[in-house]
């Protein structure tokens, strides 16, 4: 009964992992930019929640409803204002300055924002104070805290909305396009520059609500930004690159892994296993568990 | 004599570091029909990517419907009127047929709100109707010919006034590509102007009012198609 609680708790905190990895999956689905600084996206906005939002004394709800159209705008103009310049003539194959531009700047984004966090809000550690972290359900003899239905609820939520939104909007189908072959997107009158915007925009969007739920989940510090990284980092390579369903459900494994790695071996193994289910992965299934169909 | 369509002048264009273009000059009247040959390699590719806007580094002069063209970016360059149908057809493959059309529609409407469009989706389907019963699968899972007819379909529907095609019938059965050039003739009686490579010199010749035949990035024979013997146009392809 232990393990079969074990394993309902892994797959719920999955969806909190599978929403931290969505987030880097968009990102790169549409810009090929891995963006180092999700992490610190997120803690960022647990910090925006917990020490700015909810003393100014606005309810916890309304205040998650505040953060996640800041994000948005924090993502939209992080792009435009830094990220979109070291991509430079990436947009023109032929003389791209490669990889290795975004991925510095978005390195140093994370570090600006990481001892920002650090002199504004010092290194204490934070959470948000509410009753749903102690309270929880039985059932069947099973018990479940509720703040992590509370995470798959929403994650898997988030998950619907962006899947509707890609498959049924003309904003949708013009990122899809995009993320396809970029030139041909251009030719067709989509503004590449608009949509990577927009869609590190919706990344940091999913990244203000990962940091409600990381907010109500457990504590944090300045920086945890870089554990929360290699968090997304892996539940992208469990699920598939470029695959939004895939990285939810690599979330989901990986969540399951570590509470499973926990129960078996001791709670200082949680991280452990996880980490050796991606290596696993890595070794036995490169593309990961739904890689992107398409050629 | 009036301005026009397309006019080229001295339009030099790189492809990575090699100057694939050296120097091209053309015009194309509007409503006329244009054909680039040449072998691989003589800059056709370039030349279409350079007028599109996919090359930011090309210089020379280039002027559409009187105004500069060169130095745009490629997403402004559609919205101005010209469209191209990219060599190898490049369908997104995520998306499905009607999804691919759509793309380009929604881009149109969001450029030009007020303005009924020449072009909708019926009536591309209506043109290809080889496209309409499969129009819910995925733009990786039709035939090269029903690819073709997607990609001239998609450049219409962003109402364009001269049409680019890069290689037309590569890799087409013969029944496909005159299915593809009836097509054609009935865009080019809307009003359409169109700027295309063929391979098959014969068709080239017998579509098209001009011709233009590149080597090794200069034009080594310009003119009119009609009255143009085989013998000349294929000492101009092989230089």
């Amino acid at each position: 009964m232990q393990l079969v609680e074990t394993l309902i708790n892994g797959c719920l905190l999955g969806g909190l992992y599978g929403l931290i990895g969505l987030g880097l999956s968009i990102n790169f689905g549409t810009m090929r930019v891995v963006h180092l600084a999700h992490g610190d996206l997120i803690v960022l906005a647990a910090y925006f929640l917990v020490v700015v939002l909810v003393p100014a004394g606005i309810p916890p709800l309304a205040a998650a409803a505040i953060v996640v159209p800041v994000m948005f705008g924090v993502g939209w103009a992080l792009q435009h204002l830094i990220v979109q310049h070291s991509l430079g003539r990436q947009l023109d194959r032929a003389l791209g300055r490669g990889v290795l531009p975004p991925l510095i700047v978005t390195f140093g984004i994370s570090i600006v924002l990481q001892n920002v966090l650090l002199h504004y809000a010092t290194a204490d550690a934070r959470t948000l104070q509410s009753s749903l972290a102690s309270s929880g359900v039985t059932l069947g003899g099973i018990a479940i805290p509720t703040v992590r239905l509370v995470d798959f609820g929403v994650g898997l939520g988030c998950l619907g909305l962006l899947l509707l939104g890609l498959g049924r909007t003309a904003l949708g189908r013009a990122l899809r396009a995009t993320s396809d072959d970029l030139d041909t997107a251009r030719l067709l009158g989509i503004d590449p520059r608009r949509m990577f915007a927009v869609a590190a925009g919706i990344s940091a969007a999913t990244g203000g609500v990962a940091g409600v739920l990381l907010a109500a989940t457990s504590t944090f510090y300045p920086s945890t930004g870089s554990e929360v990284l290699l968090v997304a980092f892996e539940v992208v390579v469990v699920g598939g690159l470029g695959s939004l369903v895939g990285t939810f459900l690599g979330g989901v494994l990986l969540a399951s892994a570590q509470l499973l790695g926990a129960h078996f071996l001791g709670p200082s193994y949680a991280l452990l296993t996880g980490h050796a289910v991606v290596l696993g992965v890595l070794v036995f299934r490169p593309q990961g568990l739904l890689p992107r169909t398409a050629p | 004599m009036t301005e026009p369509l397309l006019r080229v002048d001295g339009l030099v264009a790189y492809y990575g570091q090699l100057q694939a273009v050296r120097g091209v000059s053309f015009e194309v009247g509007a409503g006329e029909a244009l054909a680039v040959i040449g072998e691989n390699g003589a800059g056709k590719t370039t030349l279409f990517h350079s007028l599109c806007g996919l090359h930011d580094a090309a210089t020379g002069d280039v002027a559409f419907a009187g105004e500069r063209l060169l130095g745009a970016p490629a997403h402004a360059i559609v919205r101005r009127g010209i469209a191209l149908v990219p060599e190898g057809r490049r369908i997104f493959p995520s998306l499905t047929v009607d999804e691919n059309l759509r793309v380009a529609e929604d881009q149109h409407r969001r450029a030009r709100r007020h303005a009924a469009p020449r072009w909708t989706r019926d009536r591309v389907y209506e043109l290809f109707p080889d496209l309409a019963p499969a129009s819910r699968r995925g733009g990786h899972q039709i035939s090269g010919g029903q690819q073709q007819m997607l990609a001239i379909g998609r450049a219409l529907l962003s109402g364009p006034r001269l049409l680019l095609l890069d290689e037309v019938s590569l890799g087409l059965s013969p029944v496909v590509v005159k299915l593809l050039y009836q097509a054609l003739a009935r865009i080019r009686a809307e009003g359409v102007t169109l700027v295309f490579v063929e391979q098959d010199v014969h068709r080239a010749l017998a579509f098209s009012e001009h011709l233009v035949c590149l080597h090794k990035g200069t034009v080594r024979l310009s003119g009119a198609s009609r009255g143009r013997s085989l013998d000349e146009v294929r000492r101009a392809y092989f230089g």
